[in-house]
């Protein structure tokens, strides 16, 4: 049992776990409690997301550690094991349930369970703005005695309550309360017999709360039993339980659980008629059959219009910022080696990075604002359809859309698929969605040789991305990765204002990623491309007898057969760096640095270089290899070099036939 | 009472109650948590297009056909 005294956490910190179904505001919550004092990693061996945040409360220091969202604490998912063995095995001083109060029969389930662990309890009535709007009523003070923990009313997207909710916490930590479900006679006794058995293993008693340990059993948890498996009593369990017929028995606690829970709803609340609420009415267009689609094009459309046209201008003052930097450190910085160095190296690389920041953060906005006005999952349900005939489900439409801005979050955002085979499929496509990083190079290749039309070529090349992304889900899932696509249920919750603390919070972990792999592993890379340039001593930067052209000249002849020279065959290396990396490593080559009119002098001047092969370019940095920071993410979703190995070969094999169809077609056709 | 179908093919509008689920154990036991259970109506939103909304316990949910075809209902008397 927690105890503020005894635990490790004596003196004056609590550990308090928020936990609750999915779309009942937990995250809001979470938000409203700890502000930007947040803290995202991954739960220990599963890629599970991990939230922690700090705040101060009458003294007392609090970690809120956040919970994967879930409907029950059985072991379906890998989100379910992970909160219930935090609550289990960490014994945090307080677990704040999160409860949707136009919701509480579904909510009240995993109540029971959380109380069945012998959790110090405490319910965050959340929503009641909106159950009070639609005439719900709800008796708090019976539903206290009833489930005998506090509770306490919040609508956490305006930060309503949350003092109050403090409040409870501080007279919560520390109490002992335990809580039982009556599962009647005849599984009482049996439930009895159970924990006489475990209770002989002090290990166990000691480790976890008997009665509910006890009660998984006799569902036949494979988790629980995974907890007893190597340990003496669990021959005698075994035993114990071979002899009964355990499909009744679970059947028989499961309606148990649901009597309680009806009983306790009829209680405590009053519910007048459902009527068609707002939410049915805007979902009658949303989703309707003739309009769903439209609609979802035209919102897209309108994301990515919002996202370049309010980018534009905060990337051109990122762009005279750098510009003005690099000025400075030429001018200021006498050493040749040091100033070539910050100004070509690290200023220019980094730069070209942060340069695209703005749009990424935007589109991430934007498709944050999207879903937490509930729209996001409509989209999965009108794409659905589509996908199905792809060989995917609605769900795979998310990640594939968060893929425009950037692949790391996108593939990160896989997770919510369940089956492993739509997961891994969904995973091998989303780099085929054209993301912002790939966008300077086809602005620049496409704005020096198709002018005018610059921007039919690329709209072409994100439409050819996404062809590919298709074609190569109806492939591999229907070769290497055979299969039935795997049932989905979604929740549709009902449509909200999305909060702007939210929205910016919800983009900012998106887009940190973004910025996070900027300062890693692409200042890594700069440094590479510029020693590489510079060496050996006395050469001239970047010229054929550095190391980077002889490089360049060794690749030659396996990029020679697409038209590309040995300048693209060095920039197609370093563009696996970070894609942006391509235009820069050309403005290297160029002698033009950042300076992207400069560039496109030189690549206009240069006769190596044509429209069809500045097209064929664009289609190969499209499809091949994606940049290693998502090369690594794959790695760490997929959690094999088998498949991260096949992503990048299929890629790249894929944007070489195109280039070379693309070269050759166009010799033989006499375009060129 | 009528007979019974999958909920898949309950047409757009109706209700019907639940009256049995045709899945493995991990996701029969889902389903019930998110509110499939015996007897409790459930209403058809939209169909006929691939995936399905449904409203279950006052919840909306998109369920692909898939999914539909395992849960069984019954054509209840509430409609009109």
């Amino acid at each position: 049992m927690p105890d503020i005294f005894k635990s490790k956490n004596s003196g004056k910190k609590l550990r308090v776990a928020l936990t609750g179904n999915p779309n009942v505001g937990k995250t809001s919550l979470f938000n409203a409690l700890t502000g930007s004092r947040q803290h995202v990693g991954n739960w220990p061996g599963v890629t599970v997301e991990k939230k922690t945040g700090t705040l101060k409360h009458e003294g007392f220091e609090i970690e809120v550690i956040d919970l994967p969202g879930t409907y029950s604490l059985t072991a379906y998912s890998p989100d379910e094991i992970v909160a219930r063995d935090y609550i289990i095995e960490e014994k945090p001083d307080v677990v704040i349930q999160v409860l949707d109060a136009t919701n509480l029969e579904r909510n009240l389930y995993l109540t029971t369970q959380l109380l069945e662990l012998g959790a110090q309890v405490l319910i965050a009535l959340n929503m009641t703005d909106l159950a009070e709007e639609r005439g719900d009523s709800i008796d708090i003070q019976k539903m206290e005695e009833f489930l005998e923990v506090p509770v306490v009313k919040t609508v956490a997207r305006e930060e309503k309550g949350i003092p109050a909710l403090l409040d409870a916490v501080l007279r919560t930590a520390g109490k002992e309360h335990v809580h039982k479900i009556g599962y009647g006679n005849a599984l009482e006794s049996k439930i009895g017999e159970i924990m006489t058995l475990l209770s002989e293993d002090t290990g166990l008693k000691a480790a976890y709360p008997l009665r509910w340990l006890s009660v998984k059993l006799l569902e036949g948890d494979e988790n629980a039993f995974g907890k007893i498996k190597g340990r003496p009593v669990e021959s005698k369990v075994r035993k114990l339980l071979d002899s009964e017929d355990m499909a009744f028995f679970e059947a028989e606690m499961a309606d148990q659980r649901y009597e309680t829970i009806s009983c306790l709803t009829a209680l405590i609340s009053k519910k007048p008629e459902r009527v068609l609420e707002p939410s049915d009415l805007i979902d009658r267009v949303l989703t309707s059959k003739k309009l769903g689609i439209p609609i979802f094009l035209a919102l897209m459309w309108g994301a990515f219009d919002v996202t370049f046209t309010f980018g534009t201008p905060f990337m051109n003052i990122i762009d005279s910022f750098f510009g003005w930097l690099s000025g400075v450190v030429s001018t200021n910085v006498s050493n040749p080696w040091l100033s070539s160095f910050l100004g070509d190296g690290i200023i220019g690389g980094v730069g070209s990075v942060i340069l695209f920041l703005p749009n990424i953060l935007l589109l991430f906005l934007m498709l944050s604002i999207l879903e937490d006005s509930g729209y996001l999952a409509r989209a999965a349900f009108v794409m659905d359809r589509l996908m199905y005939s792809i060989g995917l489900q609605g769900k795979a439409s998310i990640p594939m859309l968060m893929g425009f801005g950037c692949t790391v979050p996108a593939i990160m955002a896989t997770r919510t698929l369940e089956s492993p085979r739509d997961r891994l499929l969904t995973i091998l496509v989303t780099p085929f969605m054209s993301c912002g990083a790939r966008m300077p190079v086809y602005v620049v290749l496409a704005g020096t040789f198709f002018g005018e039309s610059a921007g039919s070529v690329i709209f072409a090349i994100y439409i050819l991305g996404i062809m590919v992304a298709i074609f190569s889900a109806k492939l591999l899932g229907s070769t290497v990765l055979k299969g039935e696509v795997s049932p989905f249920i979604m929740e549709l919750p009902p449509y909200r204002l999305p909060s702007p603390k939210t929205s910016l919070l919800h983009m900012w972990e998106n887009g940190s990623m973004y910025l996070k792999k900027a300062g890693t592993i692409i200042l890594a890379g700069v440094v590479l491309v510029w020693l590489a340039a510079s060496l050996p001593v006395g050469v001239e930067y970047g010229s054929e007898s550095s190391l980077i052209g002889s490089l360049g000249h060794f690749l030659e002849p396996l990029v020679a057969p697409l038209g590309f020279d040995w300048k693209v065959a060095v920039a197609l290396v370093f563009g696996f760096v970070a894609k942006e990396v391509v235009i820069g490593s050309l403005g290297v080559l160029y002698g033009a640095g950042e300076d992207e009119s400069a560039i496109m002098a030189g690549m206009q001047a240069d006769p190596a270089l044509d429209p069809v092969i500045a097209f064929g370019l664009m289609v190969f940095t499209l499809l091949y290899v994606p940049c290693v920071a998502t090369v690594g993410v794959i790695k760490k979703e997929t959690g094999s070099w088998k498949w991260t190995l096949f992503s990048a070969a299929y890629g790249t094999t894929l944007a070489w036939i195109f280039a070379f169809l693309i070269y050759q077609g166009s010799r033989i056709l006499g375009w060129t | 009472m009528g007979s019974s179908m999958p909920l898949s093919l309950l047409p757009e509008g109706k209700i019907g109650r639940v009256c049995g689920i045709n899945a493995g154990k991990k996701l029969s036991r889902r389903l019930f948590e998110m509110g499939f259970a015996p007897d409790v109506p459930v209403q058809v939103q939209r169909g006929n297009c691939g995936a399905l909304v449904v409203l279950v316990n006052g919840m909306k949910y998109a369920l692909g056909r898939g999914m539909a075809f395992k849960i069984m209902v019954r054509d209840s008397q509430e409609n009109e």
